[in-house]
């Protein structure tokens, strides 16, 4: 139990982050990202073994690739996941992908191009739509958020609708939605699902310390309160072995300002 | 030797007209035609539209004023993630953009290869990708599904400029890298293919295993450029790894006053084989560690 009360937020983020794949089948598990990428590798040598996972780069390997370099270890190909293949991957919808946006809103859209009002000289010019508007009408998604607050949660539509979501004036007849599947939205304060009315936003678990209040005041919406709102469990001892052993250079510990622990109080 | 289509690099650019729609190959930090990059930088031409999985091949072309319109899906350095001369341009609104999805990019360069006015796809529907751009159009299936498309229109090229590991005179090339991303859609896509390459060899005889890593055919190409680290600073696999010191410093000049001008004059208007000594020559391109993802 000591070693459980000395995990860090980011390592309980991750345990949460792999709760994403579970049950999932056989398909390509991709989180992008440092904490993503470790639950997914959590989800497959836990869990969820059936799962596909590349090396981050152009091949399929048979174990997760730990982080940053690699001394003597091998990667264990057992196929290949070109860019064209992955493309091919998400139309045919055989993928979950766990990425962190820019602002999410309260249908679920998600905004990784620019921010600010005017689309033609925004704000912030972010990186681009990337592979949003197909991931999002293909396949199963998931979305991780390291700083919960309400310029991430925005209070209306996203500045730019890059990935879609479950508002339906954007859905006109003919739109096939039916492979819209948002699940999982991780954040340093919680974690939320789409289980309300018309895929609503629910607060399903808060993290040890946090406050559904304090969640509420950090988004730009109103929330709702999961029936069965729990704690986020923390990692158990033989989860933290496994997070170690995949990130042994502790990027982990570079995502979030200051690495906190999971239990504050522990600090 | 009527089928010699090797130029230099200033021949191959000077092919290239104003107002021109070019193609960059390669992604992101990876595989970007860099040397033929610098030499449109020290050549006249303006107002080119840039069809372009973006890297610093964007950032750099922005900086120079010489792109009227990108048309893209992402601009980045994967390590640096924002890519600096790419936002400056894009939040000044100094350029024009069409902005789509990575795969309807590819569907776009697939239409125009296989001489298609468009190609299908469920992706872009119920995105701002439809509201940004207004000239994208919706179609029904003429079955009994009746399901709405976004017609995605051909993205065609009046020129790609490609990268490659090896290229013999005829035009001929080979990849070697884990990843061909999408260069061959590009060359398809255009109406005049420059490759760059590290080696160009007289004529290739290859093997039928090394033959495989040939990603398009020749008559496709209509110049081939000797260009050794023709990719620096992106990543050339298997060979070099993308010069993470050389991007810092393009990425920090963003920031310095007069810091583009520095740059230029540094390692642009020196010429490419200066650029190559500068920046450490073949030792030191042999010394760039693959990236570890």
């Amino acid at each position: 139990m000591s070693e459980q009360l000395s995990a860090t937020l980011a390592e309980l983020m991750i345990v949460a982050a792999s709760e994403a794949w579970r049950d999932n089948g056989e398909l390509l598990a991709s989180g992008i990202t440092t904490i993503p990428r470790l639950g997914a590798s959590l989800a497959k040598l836990t869990h969820s073994p059936e799962l596909l996972m590349t090396d981050s780069e152009s091949y399929l390997v048979s174990e997760p690739v730990p982080l940053g370099p690699r001394g003597d270890y091998r990667p264990k190909y057992e196929g290949y996941m070109s860019f064209e293949r992955v493309f091919e991957c998400v139309w045919g919808g055989k993928r979950h992908a766990m990425i962190g946006p820019t602002q999410i809103d309260r249908w679920g859209q998600t905004n990784l191009s620019a921010v600010g009002p005017d689309y033609a000289k925004p704000k912030s010019a972010v990186l681009g739509v990337r592979g949003l508007p197909g991931n999002s009408i293909c396949h199963i998604n998931s979305l991780f958020v390291p700083n919960h607050g309400p310029r991430v949660f925005v209070a209306g539509e996203v500045d730019m609708v890059s990935g879609v979501g479950y508002k339906p004036e954007r859905w006109l007849p003919g739109m096939k939605q039916d492979y819209v599947d948002l699940r999982l939205i991780v954040t340093d304060l919680c974690v939320l699902d789409f289980g309300g009315p018309e895929h609503a936003i629910r607060v399903k678990s808060l993290h040890p310390g946090v406050s559904f209040e304090q969640v509420q005041a950090a988004t730009g919406f109103p929330l709702l309160k999961a029936e069965n709102l729990s704690e986020t469990p923390l990692p158990t001892a033989e989860q933290l072995a496994i997070i170690r052993k995949l990130d042994p250079h502790n990027l982990r510990g570079m995502v979030l300002k200051g690495d906190p622990p999971a239990v504050k109080a522990a600090a | 030797m009527a089928l010699n289509k090797q130029k230099s690099a200033a021949e191959a650019v000077a092919q290239l007209r104003d107002g021109m729609t070019v193609g960059i190959g390669g992604w992101g930090p990876r595989r970007k035609p860099m040397a033929l990059v610098r030499e449109i930088l020290r050549s006249p031409l303006k107002d080119i539209t840039v069809v372009s999985y973006g890297g610093p091949d964007v950032g750099m072309l922005c900086a120079a004023g010489k792109v009227k319109k990108l048309v893209f899906a992402f601009v980045t350095m994967d390590a640096i993630p924002l890519e600096p001369y790419y936002r400056k341009a894009r939040e000044s609104g100094a350029i024009a953009v069409e902005e789509y999805d990575e795969g309807m990019f590819e569907w776009g360069l697939r239409a125009a290869g296989m001489r298609m006015s468009f190609l299908p796809t469920r992706v872009g529907l119920a995105t701002d990708v439809l509201a940004k751009n207004p000239q994208l159009k919706t179609i029904a299936s003429p079955y009994a599904d009746g399901e709405v498309y976004v017609a995605m229109p051909a993205l065609k090229l009046d020129a790609a400029l490609i990268h490659v590991n090896e290229a013999d005179r005829l035009g001929n090339t080979l990849l070697r890298g884990h990843d061909v991303f999408f260069d061959a859609l590009y060359a398809r896509a255009a109406d005049h293919v420059i490759v760059s390459s590290e080696v160009v060899h007289e004529k290739f005889e290859l093997d039928a295993d090394t033959a495989k890593l040939n990603p398009f055919e020749r008559y496709l190409v209509h110049s081939v450029v000797h260009a050794p680290g023709g990719a620096h600073p992106t990543y050339l696999g298997p060979h070099y790894g993308w010069d993470m010191e050389h991007l810092k410093r393009y990425n920090a000049s963003a920031t310095e006053e007069g810091g583009w001008a520095k740059y230029v004059e540094e390692f642009v208007n020196v010429g490419e084989a200066a650029y190559q000594t500068q920046i450490g020559g073949a030792e030191k391109l042999a010394k760039l560690k693959l990236p570890v993802f």
